[in-house]
């Protein structure tokens, strides 16, 4: 005899969108042809695409789960009244998320198929995250030994903990997106959403919209848009680039963080969100909030805890750590050999000066092991503009065709900014034996502003045959 | 001369570009109009044999539906475009691109009533 609770609940019109949407892990409903009738939020959350974006496509083109594509889950549910595959889907955002898919047929009155339910929980906490590897040379995914890095690590776990908004500062490619992360898988919200969202480049109204919703009719056409807010319900919103985002939307955004209300676009009602914001710039945010470029207030709300990542050049021993890493990485990924680099591509990537910081470097390296064909990265393995200009330096010494940099400035020479500049690349250029990528590093340029300054000083060298 | 490389399921983008095993590299002239097509097949999903044929084939454009942030970001250091999370047909995809008027997320298919 059933519990007279459970048949009064039985009774109850109950809305079943409402339920689905506050369960915690990604829910799909499918027909019987595969498309999709509804996703629910923590779906949206996990896939980027609203339920309204997506209902009536197929669903492999929504879900992109590695094993619709050559072992469908749904034939294996129609066999086995349900089954469970792990494996992974590509969102919105170009992440590969490591999921737990459960899959069972909804059957009628008569026992046949009329839907597919499927349910998607992101294994990403437990796959990335493990307690158990902080240490003070490591937090989630990031890895360092330099005092900057281990720094850093003891500050994490700390920053993780308190539910105030954090600001991370840093050049390109400094590992912004991965301490945000770190920071979310480690924080009480990890089982929530944790949603990325950039400002860069995009119009102001297409950030409004993106980040705080649209109500349907908002504007001609406009269908409901969720937003990264909603999206992002008890969990953590990560702003990238917000020294990009338009002054009316710092406001916005201002108001969002202290009174925790969102007006999505074109609604007069606003919801609660319950949201860590993590934001991060590569821009000098304290001098534009100086110049009135970016709100003060904002600006001080976000740096009460913030965090500076310090560039790759400066990082010290991280470097070789880091090219190591990514080298085991894509060794074992591409099932290769490749265990170490000769001691002339060591050298390179050494003396090189990463304006991409990590990003570029881990580029570097991952193209080299796909490239090298030996147990060692050779030079040859490395790209093109890394070494070619060595090498041809190399083989060829320079002729310049100015009088020796030894030879002291005169007094006229010496109130004249171009002559010292001029003596500067010349000093340079004979300090590294004629090497422009080493003389531009040396002087703290670009290849090209120094090629460029080169010309229009007349700094002409002439190759001179190899013997 | 601009090369185009789709990633292709059957006469669709392919939901996903590392799981992809047909490709289709359209050659465009300067007036846009399609000068040669060709049709490759893939020995076995890769992301990287993928990458290393955009290379060899001097591709300028890749259309595509999923794509890993890690290869979306190489091949914009390789100067490659890529429009990414289409979804429809590979046809219409090819005649929005000579337009100008594809773009990533793009929804090129008819929707049915699930």
């Amino acid at each position: 005899m059933r519990h007279p609770g459970v048949l009064q609940l039985r009774d109850l019109q109950i809305n079943l969108i409402h339920v689905l949407d506050e369960i915690p892990i990604g829910v799909c409903l499918m027909s019987k042809e595969r498309r999709i009738i509804f996703i629910n939020r923590a779906l949206e959350a996990l896939t980027g695409f609203s339920s309204s974006e997506c209902e009536g496509l197929p669903c492999s083109y929504v879900l992109r789960f590695n094993n619709c594509f050559d072992n469908c889950p749904v034939d294996k549910a129609q066999e086995l009244e349900g089954c469970v595959l792990e494996g992974d889907i590509i969102n919105q955002a170009n992440e590969k998320i490591p999921v737990r898919a459960t899959f069972a047929p909804l059957k009628d009155g008569a026992g046949e198929i009329s839907a597919y339910v499927e349910t998607l929980d992101d294994l990403r906490q437990a796959c990335n995250f493990d307690p158990a590897r902080i240490n003070p040379f490591s937090f989630g995914r990031i890895i360092g030994r330099s005092p900057q890095m281990e720094k850093i690590f003891q500050s994490l776990p700390v920053l993780s903990q308190l539910d105030a908004p954090v600001l991370i500062t840093g050049q390109i490619g400094t590992g912004k997106d991965l301490v945000a992360e770190a920071l979310h898988h480690a924080s009480s919200r990890a089982r929530n959403p944790f949603i990325t969202f950039r400002c860069g480049g995009l119009p102001e109204v297409l950030v409004e919209s993106e980040l705080f919703g649209v109500e349907k009719g908002a504007f001609p056409g406009s269908g409901y848009k969720p937003g990264k807010f909603r999206l992002a319900q008890n969990g953590t919103l990560y702003i990238a680039e917000i020294g990009d985002l338009a002054p009316s939307l710092q406001t916005k955004l201002l108001n969002a963080l202290d009174a925790k209300t969102i007006y999505p676009l074109g609604s007069t009602k606003s919801f609660q969100a319950d949201v860590r914001v993590i934001a991060a710039t590569s821009r000098h945010l304290s001098q534009m909030a100086q110049d009135g470029s970016f709100r003060n207030d904002l600006y001080f709300r976000l740096n009460a805890v913030s965090l500076h990542l310090p560039p790759l050049k400066e990082r010290g021993e991280d470097l070789r750590l880091l090219m190591d890493h990514f080298l085991h990485a894509r060794a074992s990924l591409l099932n290769k050999t490749v265990s170490g680099f000769s001691d002339a591509c060591l050298k390179t990537l050494q003396q090189y000066g990463y304006p991409g910081n990590i990003l570029e470097l881990r580029h570097i390296v991952e193209y080299a092991v796909g490239l090298s064909r030996t147990e060692r990265i050779e030079l040859c393995d490395l790209p093109a503009y890394l070494t070619e200009d060595l090498t041809d330096l190399d083989a060829v010494p320079p002729v310049l065709d100015l009088p020796q940099p030894s030879v002291a400035l005169s007094a006229e020479e010496r109130l004249d900014w171009s002559a010292v500049e001029r003596k500067m690349i010349l000093d340079a250029l004979v300090k590294v034996n004629g090497r422009r990528s080493r003389a531009a590093q040396l002087l703290g340029w670009g290849r090209s502003t120094l090629w460029r300054k080169m010309k229009h000083y007349g700094i002409v060298s002439t190759k001179v045959p190899r013997k | 001369m601009r090369n185009v490389l789709l990633v292709l399921d059957g006469k669709n983008i392919a939901p996903r570009f590392d799981l992809a095993l047909e490709l289709l590299i359209v050659s465009l002239g300067n007036d846009g109009k399609p000068v040669e097509r060709r049709d490759v097949l893939l020995a076995r999903p890769s992301a990287e044999a993928l990458c290393r044929t955009v290379a060899s084939e001097n591709v300028q454009t890749v259309i595509c539906g999923g794509i890993e942030k890690e290869y979306l970001q190489y091949l914009g250091w390789k100067n490659v475009e890529v429009i990414h999370s289409i979804i429809g047909s590979s046809e219409v995809a090819v005649s929005r691109y000579r337009k100008g008027a594809l773009k990533s997320g793009d929804l090129l298919s008819e929707r049915r009533k699930a």
